[in-house]
């Protein structure tokens, strides 16, 4: 098959035709620049922390937004966050190549991890938690994660967290919240997190957000990032693991589902928000950062593996 | 034969096969959402052949986190 916009040969396939290596990531660059743009995702007196974990979303993210700023000759300064969450087998692996990404586009990097600040790696601490409050270690990894980076990005001075989260990450996370009614949450979804949540979280915005799995895969190889497949081996006990795979299985028999599921979300989200609003988001008693109830999940995960 | 390294098992298998991209893709029981098909280097879409004696990388475009 040849691309649709010349003869050469074609390396992907999308809704609209096929494009070549050089169309597809011109295509690819124009559709996140898009994004930012759209949304005003950055502005000239941001500071930027970028959300990393060494694959490809955050390696593609990290670059992009680099590369936006050199465009828009915007002089903002930016810098890597990681969190290593102490998988054994896992992490290691993809925080070398993070390193390496960093250094070689000479981006400042900080790695914090769940063994200093909890005193637990996620191995240790979720045999524990487990045992206690019924936490499957995702859950567990998703809130201390979100709790290091708000904390640290802060920490770091930064206005906005750039998250590598693409349009696969966000229809999962959009049907989950369906399937478990909680249109609260669904309604903190979308491109940018909203404006009454910024004083308490510093503000996370997603430029990958219109960019599916095998795009940003495809980005990263014909761009040549060193990105090896690693699979967290908690991966498949979570819930989104089942979203995941249904909605890889519907977009295969039903082009477009997954559009279709972030077109409808957007279109309903101003609703989700005014339902919402007037909710604010309180500070955790102990450590100071958001929550919803007295003391935040990550104090309450803190103290269960501190007894 | 055909020589196939799938990322995701991190497993090399060699079957005999000859067919398009999304054959192969099928007989291997593998959702083409899922994955990109390379050979020596350059990405292939579903319609291309695969004949004997290539040798066929399979990539997930899933992140293991």
């Amino acid at each position: 098959m040849l691309c649709g916009k010349c003869s050469n040969k074609a390396v992907i396939t999308l809704q609209h035709g096929s494009l070549c290596k050089i169309h597809f990531i011109n295509y690819f660059e124009e559709k996140v620049f898009k994004t930012i743009n759209k949304y005003q995702m950055i502005e000239r007196n941001d500071h930027l922390c970028i959300a990393t974990s060494g694959g490809k979303d955050s390696l593609t993210v990290l670059y992009l937004t680099k590369k936006y700023l050199e465009k828009y000759l915007m002089h903002v300064p930016l810098q890597a966050l990681a969190v290593d969450e102490g998988i054994e087998n896992y992490r290691e692996r993809t925080l070398v190549d993070l390193k390496k990404f960093c250094n070689d586009h000479d981006v400042k990097l900080t790695i914090v991890s769940f063994k200093e600040t909890f005193d637990k790696t996620l191995d240790e601490a979720y045999p524990i938690i487990n045992k206690d409050l019924s936490k499957k270690p995702c859950n567990i990894c998703g809130v201390w994660r979100r709790y290091l980076l708000n904390k640290h990005a802060a920490g770091l001075k930064a206005t906005k967290v750039v998250t590598g989260h693409n349009l696969d990450d966000e229809a999962q996370a959009i049907m989950m919240n369906i399937f478990k009614a909680n249109t609260s949450l669904a309604g903190r979804l979308g491109p940018m997190s909203r404006e009454q949540e910024q004083g308490v979280f510093v503000q996370r915005v997603k430029p990958l957000y219109f960019c599916t799995d095998k795009e940003v895969r495809l980005y990263a190889l014909l761009k040549g990032f060193q990105v090896d497949f690693a699979e967290c081996p908690y991966s498949t006990s979570g819930y989104r693991h089942h979203i995941q795979e249904m909605l890889n299985e519907f977009e295969q028999k039903y082009k477009g589902t997954k559009q279709g599921i972030i077109n409808s979300f957007l279109a309903l989200l101003p609703l989700l928000e005014q339902q919402d609003k007037g909710q604010m988001v309180g500070k955790c008693k102990n450590c100071g950062e958001p929550a919803n109830k007295e003391t935040c999940n990550a104090c309450v995960m803190a103290q269960q593996v501190s007894v | 034969m055909v020589i196939v390294r799938n990322e995701k098992k991190n497993r090399t298998e060699e079957i005999s096969f000859s067919g398009t991209v999304q054959e192969l893709l099928h007989r291997l029981a593998i959702n083409p959402e899922t994955v990109l098909v390379v050979r020596n280097n350059e990405v292939l879409v579903e319609d291309e052949t695969i004949s004997k004696d290539d040798v066929i990388e399979i990539l997930s475009v899933i992140s293991g986190g």
